[in-house]
């Protein structure tokens, strides 16, 4: 074990190395590639076991580092990489181990029969070796790195069925979304190059100790800038209900549990640059706080298991948003983790309906639990911990959200009540049309195989366990846990559960009932299931102005202007030169004496203008 | 000592026996590559695997007036990589039915040239290797291109010989102001030459040949009509004569001139990055496209130039090796698509993905590091680019920034219209990339990906040449 932390590199060593090996060889031993992939989580996971095992996660300062000259290696300022192992790394690499060894085994019977398997799981390997690289890196260049790689990740696994148009065009808009927030990344990192000259961890923390609160400002909005593009924050949130495109495991893994929670990761990692800021805090609130509310109200509307899913995790974000801009970064990481747990169930569970039922639309859902036991028991607890039911996992960690904004601003903390209150009613709505009364469908809903049922199990149980280790984790993050506000908990659970009641009882006619929404708020139903039609809007107030100014500089300047006169240079001189060919008659000698001619004559000119 | 002289001999002799060989040409253009890359590599492993910094000469070599080599941390990089690319331009060009010998032998000139440019230390040797480039370009592309071959040639020649013609003004001035062409003692005496226009006269030079918006317009001509080996060397190596001309030549010989220009290279560098990136998107020829690309990457090796320090001007280096490998292997790849469908309309295609499997891979991971993405060879450089512009110039760089969003618009957008999308039946008989045609391809990632992870393979070479050339612009650090 702690073979495994003095070379916690190979956290992201193996993952890569199981990569390479299952792209570029996988076919020839194509039953082993599920397994073989399997080795990069479990390296990953067995890395965070490892820290805990050796009882690093009560002594202060218990960091590992190692690092090396990468950029400018031998100048004086150069910037190195490496990695640190410390209880916030730990345990995200905990999160990101078991996630993705519960999807990499979830997609054996998921995926199968499906072309293209090696690529599959050699992206899942090499997301596993990015995730790792952003998580244990030791400053803001190798978590860009692993920011990045993750980003590619994610663009390769969306547009995974890549014939379909829907799923290329989603591939393409995640990065290019993402790519806006990355831009801030990279211009924060930029500032700090420049004020500080430093750009690892201790380096730049130690600087922000001195530095004004305008500069600290401006990096910790562009820093937010790249977070709220990675995890899906108003108005760079665009990209994920696309993304649903990918495989359901790659939804799960990637766009509910680690990647899209990294903008978290990244405010929480650069903590001492929010410390006190007020400038960057209150906007993180605002905009976590209006996201969260904002695609709650969308996933009521949607009627696409995914969307729901899809729409509920950039919600969820929005509560970590939320709780990092009340300050309370321990707070948010908790969410963070009970979040992993039970939205990777949610996720995987709608994949086992997928699966099953072979359709995504809740509407030709439908009595599933009688067919589907395994996977309703552990959706219904997904659902519950996501709902805030007490005593289970989300309870908690969102009891701990709403406490910590309610602290600094009621107006936010009211709006996440709100929130809270239609998440409840929005999944339970879900549960209800999926699961309960008659099927709809006309296929034959069945369970899938035991490596399906099994990561639905062992993330039921962290769905159900992870609440009670809110102490523990926050100890092992170095900050000091909470208690359970009770004002706060009796108020979230009874908003839990009305908002249950609610979508329990409005959509009691299943289909029925989604149509007699729609009649009955005529206007707002379309409004909400197009996302308040602001995609549209990002379309024609950006995208497509960009692309037509992009053509007409080619057309309007790059051929009608700029090229022309160079060509007109050319044909200028050619009509010159045919009236002085009538001269010369091709005398090569007379083109050598005009050519030395013109030198010399040239060489004077400018050396009379020099003297 | 003979051995840099080698690295000019060895491919000028085997362009004599291609010509000599007729049919049995590739194999000797072949050989002679690859024992260029021999000689090369003989000579660096010393400092490269016994992990010595170089700081100075390998070699100065004097035979005959003018005649002065040196490989050094600056030419280095640029040596390798126009040896490995020679490898990759013979691979590419393997089954050219039109006349191989002179193909072969006309592409050996070529990099025997273009290693003369980088190995010169004498003023009047440069530039005679500078124009000696041109030549068999002009013929490559000339008879060898597509369908506006000569005019693309012409226009190629044309433009380029213009602006090398105001740089040897320049030389010439430079040379009888301070009465020597060893550009070490030019360079010890710049005091005495007439800065403002001397620098000016070369750089038109060298900016063109970058090139930089707007005298840009040569390039995507020359490449759409130039044969795959051709257009692999152009964006490979012929632009680099430009950025590595500002160094070598323009900055020691005017470095004062050079300072008060920085703000001037910074707007050039910007708007390449930004124009270049805004204009390949709008391509529908999926080799025009590369083409602009040259441009936008090129402007990213301008700014980190205009910072005018040594980290700026190693990220300079390290985006002139990257975007030299990363266009070769674009180019090379739309090379192999032309010759199984002789068409490169973006619309035409689409399922690429499926039908040509292990192209549209090498495609993505071209476009993947093509638009920067770290681990891979672009990514040092620009993120260097980057930060360091933002040190010198601040706020100004954001455009920039919009640039890097469009690289990655352009990119995906190639590979989306390409290789994914519903397959169309048309392509569905064309037979995938044989061993033959891997052989680059994999060179080239390779190289692309073992650069992105350790880019002190480069870094490390040059830099401590890179630390006195800022120091004399006074960029310090």
């Amino acid at each position: 074990m702690a073979f495994l932390l003095d070379n916690a590199w190979l956290a992201v060593g193996v993952p890569f190395a199981v990569a390479l090996t299952v792209g570029l060889m996988g076919r020839y031993f194509q039953r082993a590639v599920p397994w073989v992939t399997m080795l990069a989580p479990l390296t990953v996971l067995a890395t965070g076991v490892a820290w805990f095992a050796e009882g690093h996660h009560h002594e202060e300062g218990a960091l590992i580092t190692k690092s090396t000259a990468w950029l400018f290696g031998t100048l004086e300022q150069s910037i190195g990489i490496g990695w640190r192992m410390d209880g916030l790394v730990a345990i995200m690499l905990l999160v990101v181990g078991v996630v993705a060894s519960a999807v990499v085994m979830f997609s054996v019977g998921y995926m199968e029969g499906e072309e293209g398997l090696p690529r599959y799981f050699a992206l899942l390997a090499l997301f596993s070796g990015a995730m790792t690289t952003l998580v244990v890196a030791d400053g803001l260049v190798g978590l860009f790195v692993g920011w990045e790689l993750v980003g590619a990740c994610s663009y390769l696994l969306i547009g995974f069925w890549f014939t379909k148009p829907s799923a290329a065009a989603a591939a393409v808009k995640a990065f290019l979304t993402t790519r806006v927030g990355d831009v801030g990344l990279l211009l924060g990192i930029a500032l700090l190059w420049r004020e500080t000259g430093r750009l690892d961890y201790p380096g730049v923390f130690s600087a922000a100790q001195s530095a004004t609160p305008e500069f600290l400002a401006a990096v910790g909005l562009l820093l937010f800038l790249g977070a709220a593009g990675k995890s899906a924050q108003f108005p760079l949130h665009i990209w994920l209900p696309d993304a649903m495109e990918g495989p359901t495991p790659v939804s799960a893994l990637i766009h509910a549990a680690t990647m899209v929670a990294a903008g978290v990761f990244l405010i929480a990692r650069t903590w001492p640059i929010y410390e006190g800021n007020e400038i960057a805090l209150s906007v993180i609130l605002a905009i976590g706080t209006f996201t969260a509310l904002a695609a709650a109200t969308i996933a009521v509307a949607q009627t696409d298991i995914k969307k729901v899913l899809a729409y509920s995790t950039i919600s969820q974000l929005g509560f970590m948003f939320a709780a990092l801009g009340a300050g309370a970064w321990p707070v948010a990481m908790f969410h963070l983790i009970t979040h992993a747990a039970f939205k990777s169930l949610l996720f995987l569970g709608s994949g086992s309906v997928i699966h099953g039922s072979g359709t995504q639309d809740l509407r030709e859902m439908g009595g599933l639990a009688k067919r589907m036991p395994v996977t309703a028991v552990t959706w219904v607890i997904g659902s519950a911990a996501l709902a805030g039911v007490p005593f289970l996992a989300g309870f908690f960690s969102k009891d701990e959200v709403l406490h910590s904004v309610m602290g600094v601003s009621p107006v936010a903390g009211i709006a996440l009540f709100a929130a809270s209150l239609l998440t409840a009613f929005y999944i339970t709505r879900a549960t209800r049309l999926a699961f309960f009364d008659a099927y709809r469908g006309d296929g034959h809903p069945h369970e899938g195989n035991w490596t399906m049922k099994v990561p639905l199990v062992v993330l039921a149980l962290g769905a159900v366990g992870l609440g009670y280790l809110g102490h523990q984790i926050a100890e092992a993050m170095g900050a000091h846990g909470e208690a359970l506000d009770l004002t706060t908990a009796s108020i979230s659970g009874l908003i839990a559960l009305s908002g249950i009641a609610l979508g329990w009882f409005a959509y009691g006619r299943g289909a029925d009932s989604e149509a007699g929404m729609e009649s009955r708020f005529l206007r707002l139903w379309p409004t909400l299931r197009s996302a308040y039609g602001f995609d549209e809007l990002v379309m024609r107030a950006v995208v497509r102005p960009t692309v037509r100014l992009c053509s007409w500089t080619y057309s309007l300047l790059d051929r009608a202007v700029i090229d022309r006169i160079v060509e007109g240079v050319g044909s200028g001189t050619e009509w010159v030169g045919a009236r002085l060919a009538d001269l010369q008659g091709g005398d090569a000698q007379w083109y050598a004496a005009l050519l030395g001619a013109g030198a010399v004559l040239l060489m004077a000119l400018a050396m009379m203008g020099w003297q | 000592m003979l051995q840099v002289d080698l690295l000019i001999a060895v491919p000028l002799l085997g362009a004599v026996l291609a010509l000599l060989a007729g049919s049995r040409a590739r194999v000797v253009a072949l050989l002679a590559t690859v024992a260029t890359c021999g000689v090369m590599l003989s000579m660096a492993s010393a400092d490269i695997f016994g992990g010595a910094s170089i700081a100075g000469a390998y070699e100065v070599t004097e035979f005959v007036p003018f005649w002065a080599l040196r490989l050094d941390g600056l030419s280095t990089p640029l040596v390798a990589l126009t040896a490995v690319l020679g490898v990759v331009a013979v691979l590419a060009s393997w089954n050219i039915e039109e006349r191989p010998g002179p193909h072969h032998a006309l592409l050996l000139m070529l990099i025997s040239a273009v290693m003369g440019v980088f190995l010169a230390e004498d003023i009047v040797l440069f530039y005679v290797f500078w124009e000696a480039v041109l030549i068999p370009m002009y013929f490559l592309i000339g008879v060898w291109g597509h369908e506006r071959r000569r005019h693309a040639a012409t226009k190629f020649f044309l433009y380029t010989f213009a602006a090398s013609a105001l740089m040897l003004v320049g030389i010439l001035i430079a040379w009888f102001a301070t009465g020597t062409s060893y550009i070490p003692d030019m360079a010890a005496d710049a005091a005495g030459i007439p800065s403002g226009i001397v620098f000016w006269l070369i750089v038109i030079g060298m900016l063109v040949k970058i090139p930089v918006v707007p005298l840009h317009t040569w390039l995507p001509d020359a490449h759409v009509e130039a044969p795959t080996a051709g257009s692999i060397l152009l964006a490979g190596v012929l632009l680099k004569m430009g950025g590595y001309g500002i160094m070598r030549v323009a900055i020691p010989l005017a470095p004062a001139e050079f300072v008060s220009a920085q703000a001037l290279f910074a707007v050039l560098g910007i708007v390449g990055i930004v124009y270049g990136a805004a204009v390949a998107f709008a391509q529908t020829d999926l080799k025009r496209l590369v083409a602009y690309s040259s441009v936008a990457h090129m402007g990213f090796v301008v700014l980190a130039i205009s910072v005018g320090t040594a980290a700026g001007f190693s990220a300079a280096m390290l985006g002139m090796v990257s975007h030299g490998l990363v266009a070769a292997l674009l180019f090379l790849l739309v090379g192999q698509l032309y010759d199984r469908t002789h068409t490169l309309e973006i619309a035409r295609f689409g399922g690429l993905g499926k039908t040509l499997p292990g192209w549209a891979t090498a495609l993505t991971f071209g476009a993947l590091a093509s638009l920067g993405l770290p681990g891979l060879s672009g990514f040092p450089g620009e993120f260097a680019a980057m930060i360091e512009g933002f040190r010198a110039f601040g706020w100004w760089i954001l455009p920039a920034g919009f640039g890097l969003v469009l690289g990655a618009a352009y990119n995906l957008r190639a590979v989306r219209e390409v290789s994914h999308g519903p397959i169309n039946e048309r392509w569905a008989g064309l037979s995938d990339l044989a061993l033959k045609d891997w052989m680059p391809v994999g060179l080239l990632c390779v190289a692309v990906l073992f650069l992105g992870v350790w880019p002190r393979l480069i870094t490390d070479i040059c830099e401590p040449l890179l630390a006195a050339l800022g120091a004399l612009v006074g960029g310090g650090m």
